[in-house]
């Protein structure tokens, strides 16, 4: 997986709606990037429902979620309107799995992103990167106010 | 959403508050914290199961808004309840019918339970009682709660519905 302190690698993807977010326009903010294997895995449903709950504490630190998985964007359309949530999800479809390639969450044997969560700071830069033991274990939203409170403190 | 803390109480890693006076708590046995969504399948469920067992049972709330929309709503109701004094015959009540969960169905329930309507009305439109849930689910976040029902045995976090190995302990 990508280290902390690198740049993050260029990207360019389509989210659930057919708009381009890039690299470039994650600029200025803090970003968080929670990568997953798939739409519609019920461990998936859990995270991103308790990473919705609490965006406003996010916001308040401009601090913006953004899943991203390998599924084609009108899935991820359907995931989002079943999940009921507002965070963008980042269709990592074509060229398959390229961007998950780049930041070192793809499992090649089974064609997806592993259950990752990587944080990038207002230069781009990657601040920190976690990935759980296993990606049954869904990483809490407690570590990413940890992940703040660090660089707050750093 | 109303939040109740400024921006900057950080959501980072703590471990799950101590049993206080306000929390909720009955039977007497093991320790078990609770932190469930009244709109939760699997909640109902566990508390068929943890219903049957001899425990010091507390529940804390985690509504989680996005998946089930009724979920604060109900969570303040059901505190509007407790200053009744019929916070665990609501519980049992929202429970074991999911399937009647409007807010006449509210009402019905308040009044089986002969409980003043008005005050209920009141009191889950207040101000403390969204305090009163919105620290919970605060606690839960910052202890890594990611499911529900997560259920909190000697301090260690058992997410789902509990096996039977943990029903079996339990059970003495």
């Amino acid at each position: 997986m990508i280290e902390p302190g690198t740049h993050a690698p260029d990207f360019d993807l389509p989210d659930q709606d057919g708009k381009r977010v890039a690299l470039r326009d994650l600029e200025g903010q803090t970003s968080v990037l929670a990568f997953f294997p798939a739409a519609f895995s019920p461990v998936c449903t859990d995270q991103l429902s308790i990473y919705q709950e609490v965006l406003p504490d996010l916001e308040a630190r401009d601090t913006h979620v953004y899943g991203v998985s390998v599924d084609n964007p009108f899935s991820l359309k359907a995931f989002q309107d079943s999940l009921g949530v507002t965070i963008p999800l980042l269709a990592d479809f074509h060229p398959k799995g390229e961007v998950s390639q780049a930041f070192g969450v793809y499992v090649p044997d089974r064609g997806v992103a592993t259950r990752a969560l990587v944080m990038l700071g207002p230069d781009l830069v990657v601040r920190w990167a976690h990935q759980p033991p296993s990606p049954l274990e869904i990483p809490g939203a407690n570590l990413i106010f940890d992940a703040l409170d660090a660089a707050r403190a750093a | 959403m109303t939040r109740h803390e400024p921006p900057d109480a950080s959501l980072g890693s703590s471990p799950i508050p101590p049993v206080g006076e306000d929390d909720h708590s009955r039977g007497e046995g093991p320790l078990v914290i609770e932190y469930a969504d009244l709109e939760c399948p699997y909640c109902a469920k566990a508390n068929m199961l943890l219903a049957e067992l001899p425990i010091t049972r507390v529940f804390r709330h985690f509504p989680i808004v996005s998946k089930h929309p009724r979920a604060r709503v109900l969570a303040h109701a059901l505190e509007a309840g407790g200053h009744q004094g019929a916070f665990w015959e609501l519980h049992g009540s929202l429970l074991e019918d999911q399937g009647h969960l409007d807010d006449p169905h509210l009402w019905e329930r308040c009044e089986r339970l002969r409980l003043d309507v008005g005050q209920f009305d009141r009191d889950r439109r207040s101000e403390a009682v969204a305090e009163r849930v919105e620290r919970d689910f605060r606690s839960g976040v910052r202890a890594g709660v990611m499911t529900t029902p997560t259920l909190f045995v000697d301090g260690v976090a058992h997410p789902g519905v509990p096996d039977a190995a943990l029903l079996d302990r339990l059970a003495g």
